[in-house]
């Protein structure tokens, strides 16, 4: 599929933002989020300005953006529709906790149940956003059992390595927030690791000779001429191709950027002095987020719609 | 029965507007002339779709008809007449008015017809009024005229027309109704396709058996209940050898060979004496055969003769051969078995001989009976039609080859056995034909052109012996082209493509003018482009062009435009007059005469005129005879449409059969002034059916006889008797031999000698024999895209999204063998050049061919595209490899007898471009500049006739 | 509404003879035409004469090579044209993946259409068809597909033989029939019932309405067609079978 930079941008974006809900409203819960205005306010800039960014990208690349609001109202089908509801909604306990975690004395609503409510939410939205890939039967590589888990793990692992940075920057450095990080850079190093398990040896059930109708053991169909010497939106949009030992490179930096070294990075600052292990949060997650990115190019580019089958491609 | 509209209530309007007017025409997006509708909205082309009424196409439309609004607002169409201002090439033109145009003209042409009519050649392309424009050269005096048959498939209609009095192509066709087998030879996309396309549905749906004998499996061949994927230019050895294996087990019909062909006629076997070879006669002429009965020789054309078909008699002292046995005895040779040519045809013997008996037990065992009771030429009356189901078609992939000629010869004899020819589940001939064997006339010219003096005939015709050569009094050539000299005999549709290089050599002799109509020659028509392009723009000495003036009409910028001096902009065929007439080229079908014509649907919106009528008007201009009354005023001044209503050729005969006279009379009758408004009526066609019982053995049967005599078709209501020997070959050969006034040059009597056979013969294609086999090992053919038409097509906004580049169709094992994978750039080289192409690797191939859609490639800035279309960057031309002269040599790349260009039997080789060579095509040709007022088409094109207009 | 309808009263379809498509591609360029100033209007064409044409196509037309299947007879591997289109599935996924309800299903006769004023051009239908059978106009930012010729089949301003899908009229080897499938009675259910007309990737199970008629097996070998083989006649010399008594 078309890794289009900013569907790419969308879910990582978002995803990341939620995930510093989920990752502060479970803080708040536990009573172990710190109280400091700059830091509250930053941070939640920060999250809601991601999740806002990544979804007016997606927004401003729809063919008629001017009625996007249209969207709302197929949920009873549709997982887009859903996600825009919950992506929406999630505006209202997050704002909430927000308000209430920045000025406590104002909003004398309990941080832990709005922050609960708003990470509840948060979840729900990479949820419905995941599920849109996820229930899409053409594409192999997304219609698995793993997209969902590497969704929520990636989105709450992208997320709390960002508030242990923000809050690390604000001097109010989440210390058991760490190893957590650390648990959940694993977490995300696994479900992905099964999940390129998964799609390098599959493949779909669907064959060029079942696109054409064609059944029997032995039927094989190849391509000789396609319906257009020129690429048209279809290929444009679902016959990207990437070579081999290209995403093998990026997977590598994946891996090392997106979950090695940020954890290394992570551990590694617990055993430093203070200063120097709190500054190291910083790089940590811009390293991660690069490699995130990464990960999620491929996520896209490695995935092959059956309608490849029909141009040439011997499997999807 | 029709769905009625249900209640959705989705705001679905199930019942839009359709169109404001609906007006019938007829296509012209190939040569097939289909009947279409052309919806109109808004004065904009809104639908075109096919005729349900109209006799061809029978309300379909095939990809290409359906893109006609395209073709009708392309950004290429010439918009005013031209006058070139820079060098030819340069791209520099000045938008003149048609009177200095036309003045221009009649400068150059008068002047050519005061002092040699031969200095003009005028050569037509893919045009369909050789009607008009041959008449047009004969009265202006020039015998240098021409249309593209000699580079077509002029061994196609030549061969059919010596040997049965009629031709595949468009002037025949299988009865889809009746046929129970079917095999085509060399077909892919071309004239007449959509008869075709509906008749191998029906076959399907019944079916009948469809074999396809073709390199390639693509098209047809794909739906063929059995594909042959012969190498090219075999296909008369493997017809030969079927032929051996129904001598050899005696599946002919006999009796249909003695009562409609000439094998019973004796043939003198006299070696050394001026009869040799010939057909023995009575002293009035007639052909003899022998009588079994009465056992002397006999007129061979009265009825009830019992003709022996083998044996030796004595004629007058002579040794005389019925012309059965000769042919039999030549192909009952053990070199014709199947196991002695399989492999040079590519095929397992088992095949060849599994063939030729499928084709005997469906022609005689299945044999079928219409209960048509008919009367024969003799008055014999029977009381059914037999029929042997099997019927033939063959086209391109035969003809275009040096041995074309005779392979399609062997192809009718191969039917002639069978009985198979105009017999319920055969071929069948469409009106005008079948005619007389050949028919007249004979080309005119014989006594040079002379100024100012109209030819004494039609510029091309039907030679019969070596006296009607046009030859001069030193024997060399009359023609520009050579067509009807010892160079190229036969030449029934001229040769085109050897007219620049001839005019440039002056050889023999220079010419002043050059003129035009719809021939790409500067691209796609031309072997050898760049050689082409170099001799349009060679110049002598004093700095004067070779061919001093080239006059060219066209309706778009084409590669050709730009080495044109003088520019005439034609229509397009939504704004034309035109008539598709029994004089050229009918829409007859086997059942019916048939013709037809265009109007115009719309106005033009630029100063262009349609062709014919500038022709005319060229003509009144010139003072030619036929063009104005004897006050000398044009004697057409409507143009072409007053032409067509009021021309007659022969009294009463005009160019439309329908509606003459008071408008009741067909065939032939006075003018009509409302015969373009009936037809018009009428779907803009006329259909006048042949009588019942007259519909099938037209060559014998009484009833056809006298009707296709009546409509004018044929000079008497006679037998026309179908030539399994050819008589006029063997008056070449004779002459090759050195009896006779006019003899060959003694450098051509071996080339007359051998290939002027009066029975088939096969040989390998001469550049095979030219070339080392082990250098070039491969064939390479084009086909035509269902949806293209030669450049035409790929100028088309939607038809060139479907393609824009031509892969070269290679077989995997053959490339393999070479370390060529798919999608690998190569060099294909031949004797002559080279060109690169990107190949596709495919199962469906014969393994020593390759192949390619023709006519993709454009040179850079042609056609309104922009420079970087892949027309021009990825696709390629075959052409430029294929040269119009054989290897080595200077003589023509051209079959023997009827000079048809050879494009098929280029022989290459196929090698992997080095690495850095592995991306474009490599294109040397420099960008052509447009005209003025031709700019490329829009970057975001949204047609819509006016719906959202509607819904606004 | 994206939810599909429970059932339909008719289900209006295509069947495409895959024995019989020559590759012409005049169902292509027909639809192509009657919809750009049709339902549609207008199916934008963006670079149309230059490089990198890309334009909005509601029908394509394929080439494949065939291999193990009957349909190749004695040959290794046989050609197919293929025409592709929207099959107007009983199950399809691009209605109920529609955020906007743009994409929908009509209960009447089951044809499936886009809803231009309402689509949001998100692509995600586009997405979920398996076929390919949608085709994103950049230019109107909308999604377009095969209507099935919804402004022809009921349109009274047609003659009434005229009533069918553009392609299916146009086709000249009758390799396209239309129908509703959901009457087992009509031309096109018996027409699939004796060709084993099939679903194209049936495991996905949209139940595609359109169905595709296999290529037949060839005739090619002497089992095919059964024709006695040709033995030589007994001659008393050379073409001495000929000497019969018949007339002219």
């Amino acid at each position: 599929m078309n890794p289009a930079l900013s569907v790419i941008f969308f879910t990582t974006a978002s995803g990341a933002g939620y995930g510093m809900l989920v990752t502060l409203g479970l803080a708040a819960l536990l009573g172990q989020l710190p109280q400091h205005l700059w830091f509250s306010l930053v941070t939640m800039v920060v999250a809601l300005g991601l999740i806002t960014a990544g979804l007016l990208s997606s927004t401003f690349h729809l063919g008629h953006p001017e009625r996007a609001w249209r969207a709302f109202s197929q949920w009873r089908s549709s997982w887009l529709s859903r996600e825009g509801i919950m992506a929406v909604a999630t505006y209202m306990p997050a704002l909430g906790f927000g308000l209430a975690w920045a000025f406590p004395n104002l909003i004398t609503v309990p941080q832990g149940i709005v922050g609960v409510g708003a990470a509840l939410f948060a979840l729900g939205t990479i949820y419905t956003t995941a599920m849109i890939y996820r229930s899409l039967k053409p594409i192999h590589q997304w219609h698995n059992k793993h997209v969902v888990g590497c969704y929520l793990v990636l989105g709450v692992m992208t997320g709390a390595v960002f508030v242990l940075a923000l809050s690390s920057l604000f001097g109010q450095r989440i210390v058991y927030l760490t190893p957590i990080c650390g648990l959940l850079l694993a977490a995300g190093l696994s479900v992905k690791w099964l999940y390129w398990a998964f799609i390098d040896s599959t493949t779909a059930s669907s064959t060029p000779a079942s696109a054409v109708g064609l059944s029997g053991p032995n039927v094989k169909v190849t391509s000789v001429e396609w319906p257009h010497t020129e690429a048209n939106y279809v290929m444009k949009e679902m016959g990207f191709q990437v070579a081999r030992k290209h995403a093998t490179r990026l997977r590598q930096i994946a891996i090392w950027a997106g979950f090695l070294l940020p954890a290394i990075a992570l551990e590694t600052s617990i055993l430093l002095p203070a200063d120097l292990g709190t500054w190291l949060t910083i790089p940590a997650a811009l390293v991660m987020a690069i490699g995130i990115v990464a990960e999620r190019w491929l996520f896209f580019a490695q995935a092959k719609h059956t309608v490849t089958l029909y141009y040439g491609a011997g499997t999807a | 029965m029709a769905f009625s509209a249900p209640i959705e209530d989705d705001g679905v309007n199930t019942s839009p507007h359709v169109s404001d007017e609906v007006k019938t025409t007829t296509c012209y997006m190939c040569a097939c002339r289909c009947g279409i509708k052309v919806h109109l909205q808004n004065g904009k082309v809104r639908y075109i779709e096919g005729n349900r009424d109209h006799p061809v196409n029978k309300g379909i439309l095939c990809g290409k008809g359906a893109a006609g609004i395209m073709q009708h607002y392309s950004p290429a169409r010439l918009r005013k007449p031209l006058k070139r201002v820079g060098e030819r090439g340069a791209g520099e033109y000045q938008e003149i008015e048609w009177d200095e145009a036309l003045s221009i003209a009649i400068g150059w042409l008068a002047n050519i017809r005061a002092t040699d009519p031969k200095k003009l050649a005028f050569f037509t392309g893919r045009d369909q009024s050789q009607s008009l424009t041959g008449w047009w050269a004969k009265q202006f005096g020039t015998p240098n005229y021409a249309a593209h048959g000699g580079f077509c498939s002029v061994n196609m209609a030549t061969a059919g027309i010596y040997s049965i009095g009629g031709s595949f192509w468009e002037f025949g066709e299988p009865d889809w109704e009746h046929t129970k087998y079917f095999m085509m030879f060399g077909v892919a996309e071309d004239h007449d396709s959509n008869p075709i396309k509906i008749g191998l549905g029906k076959l399907k749906g019944r079916g009948a058996k469809f074999v396809s004998v073709n390199p390639a499996q693509t098209g047809y061949s794909a739906i063929a209940d059995e594909w042959i994927g012969i190498r090219p230019g075999t296909d008369g050895l493997f017809v030969l050898a079927i032929i051996h294996e129904l001598l050899k087990s005696g599946s002919v019909d006999l009796e249909y060979l003695i009562r409609y062909t000439n094998a019973p006629w004796l043939v003198i076997d006299a070696p050394g004496t001026a009869d040799d070879g010939m057909i023995a006669r009575d002293p009035d002429g007639n052909p003899l055969c022998w009588d079994q009965k009465t056992k002397t020789p006999i007129n061979a054309l009265m009825a009830e003769v019992a003709p022996a078909l083998r044996g030796n008699f004595d004629i007058n002292g002579k040794r005389a051969v019925p012309a059965f046995q000769l042919m039999a005895e030549r192909y009952l040779d053990a070199a014709y078995a199947p196991h002695a040519v399989a492999d040079r045809c590519g095929l397992p013997a088992a095949t060849i001989k599994r063939i030729a008996a499928e084709l005997a037990h469906v022609a005689f065992a299945q044999q079928i009976e219409l209960p048509i009771a008919w009367t024969d030429w003799a008055g014999r009356k029977h009381d059914k039609m037999i029929g042997r189901p099997v019927a033939m078609h063959a086209m391109r992939g035969i003809s275009a080859h040096t041995n074309g000629f005779h392979t399609c010869r062997s192809i009718h004899l191969l039917q002639m056995l069978l009985g198979s020819i105009d017999v319920p589940g055969g071929f069948r001939y469409k009106p005008p034909y079948p005619r007389p064997i050949p028919p007249g006339p004979k080309p005119a010219g014989k006594n040079g052109a002379q100024p100012n003096q109209p030819l004494g005939g039609m510029p091309l015709g039907f030679v019969t012996a070596p006296e009607d050569l046009l030859l001069d009094a030193q024997g060399q050539p009359i023609r520009i082209d050579k067509a009807y000299s010892w160079d190229h005999p036969i030449a029934s549709h001229g040769l085109m493509h050897m007219v620049i290089s001839n005019a440039v050599n002056a050889d023999p002799y220079p010419i002043d003018t050059l003129f035009m109509y719809m021939a790409n020659m500067a691209w796609n028509s031309s072997m050898n482009t760049a050689q082409t392009i170099d001799m349009l723009t060679a110049k002598n000495a004093d700095g004067s062009y070779k061919i001093p003036h080239i006059i060219y009409s066209d309706a778009y910028f084409s590669e050709t435009v730009a080495y044109a001096d003088l520019i005439f902009p034609d229509t397009t065929y939504l704004e034309r007059w035109d008539c598709i007439s029994l004089l050229d080229r009918p829409i007859s079908d086997a059942d019916a005469a048939g013709d037809a014509i265009r109007q115009p649907v719309m106005a033009p919106d630029r100063d262009v005129r349609a062709f014919q009528t500038v022709l005319l008007d060229l003509g009144a201009r010139l003072k030619l005879p036929g063009m104005v009354d004897e006050d000398g005023a044009p004697k057409y001044p409507g143009g072409y449409p007053d032409y067509i209503v009021n021309h007659e050729r022969a009294p009463g005969i005009g160019p439309l059969a329908g509606w003459r006279g008071d408008g009741t009379q067909q065939g032939h009758g006075a003018p009509n002034a409302a015969q373009l408004d009936n037809y018009i009526e009428n779907g803009c066609f006329w259909r006048g059916e042949i009588p019942h019982d007259a519909r099938y053995y037209k060559m014998a049967n009484a009833s056809y006889l006298a009707w296709s005599k009546q409509m004018g078709f044929i000079p008497k209501a006679e037998q026309i008797v179908l030539q399994i020997y050819s008589e006029p070959l063997q008056r070449f050969r004779n002459a090759a031999r050195g009896h006779g006034a006019v003899q060959p040059p003694d450098k051509d009597r071996a080339r007359i000698d051998k290939y002027f056979d009066p029975l088939p013969i096969w040989y390998a294609p001469f550049e095979e024999a030219a070339i080392d086999p082990k250098q070039y090992p491969l064939h390479a053919l084009t086909q035509r895209p269902m949806h293209h038409y030669h450049s035409w097509g790929s100028q088309n906004a939607w038809l060139r999204q479907i393609t824009a580049q031509n892969r070269l169709f290679m077989h995997r094992e053959t490339a393999a063998a070479q370390n060529i994978t798919d999608d690998d750039w190569v060099w294909i080289t031949s004797h002559v050049g080279r060109v690169k192409a990107q190949v596709k690797l495919v199962n469906g191939v014969n393994k020593d061919t390759v192949w390619t859609w023709n006519a993709i490639g454009k040179r850079k800035g042609s056609w309104a595209l922009k420079p970087d279309a892949p027309e021009s960057t990825r696709a390629f031309l075959l052409n430029h490899v294929i040269s119009d002269r054989l290897p080595n040599s200077l003589q023509s790349n051209s079959d023997p007898v009827t000079g048809q260009a050879a494009w098929f039997d280029v022989r290459v080789k196929v090698e992997r471009a080095a690495d850095h060579e592995q991306n474009d095509a490599g294109h040397t040709f420099g960008a052509l500049n447009p005209p003025p007022g031709i700019v490329t088409g829009p970057d975001v094109l949204q047609y819509d006739a006016g719906h959202r207009e509607a819904a606004e | 509404m994206t939810s599909l309808p429970a059932k339909t009263d008719k289900k209006l379809g295509l069947v495409i003879d895959l024995d019989t498509c020559v590759g012409c591609q005049a169902c292509v360029t027909n639809c192509k035409e009657w919809n750009t100033s049709g339902h549609m209007a207008p199916l934008t064409d963006l670079m149309a004469y230059g490089a990198e044409a890309d334009g909005v196509w509601f029908n394509r037309v394929h080439t494949y090579e065939v291999a193990g299947h009957e349909a190749c007879g004695a040959s290794s591997s046989r050609t197919m044209h293929f025409p592709r289109s929207c099959l107007h599935c009983e199950k399809p996924d691009c209605v109920t993946v529609c955020p906007t309800g743009a994409s929908y299903k009509r209960a009447s006769d089951g044809i499936v259409l886009v809803n231009e004023d309402l689509c949001i051009g998100c692509k995600l239908c586009s997405w979920a068809c398996p076929y390919g059978a949608r085709e994103f106009d950049v230019f109107e930012g909308v999604m377009k597909k095969c209507t099935l010729c919804v402004d022809r089949i009921y349109n009274e301003n047609l003659a009434e033989e005229d009533r069918v899908p553009a392609c299916v009229l146009t086709c000249p080897t009758s390799a396209r029939h239309f129908g509703d499938l959901g009457d087992p009675n009509s031309d096109v259910s018996k027409l699939v019932k004796a060709r084993g007309g099939a679903d194209l990737m049936p495991e996905l199970g949209y139940q595609p309405t359109n169905k595709y008629l296999p290529p037949r097996a060839r005739k090619d070998t002497a089992a095919a067609m059964p024709a006695p083989e040709l033995k030589p006649i007994a001659t008393d010399g050379l073409l001495g079978w000929v000497d019969r008594l018949l007339s002219r």
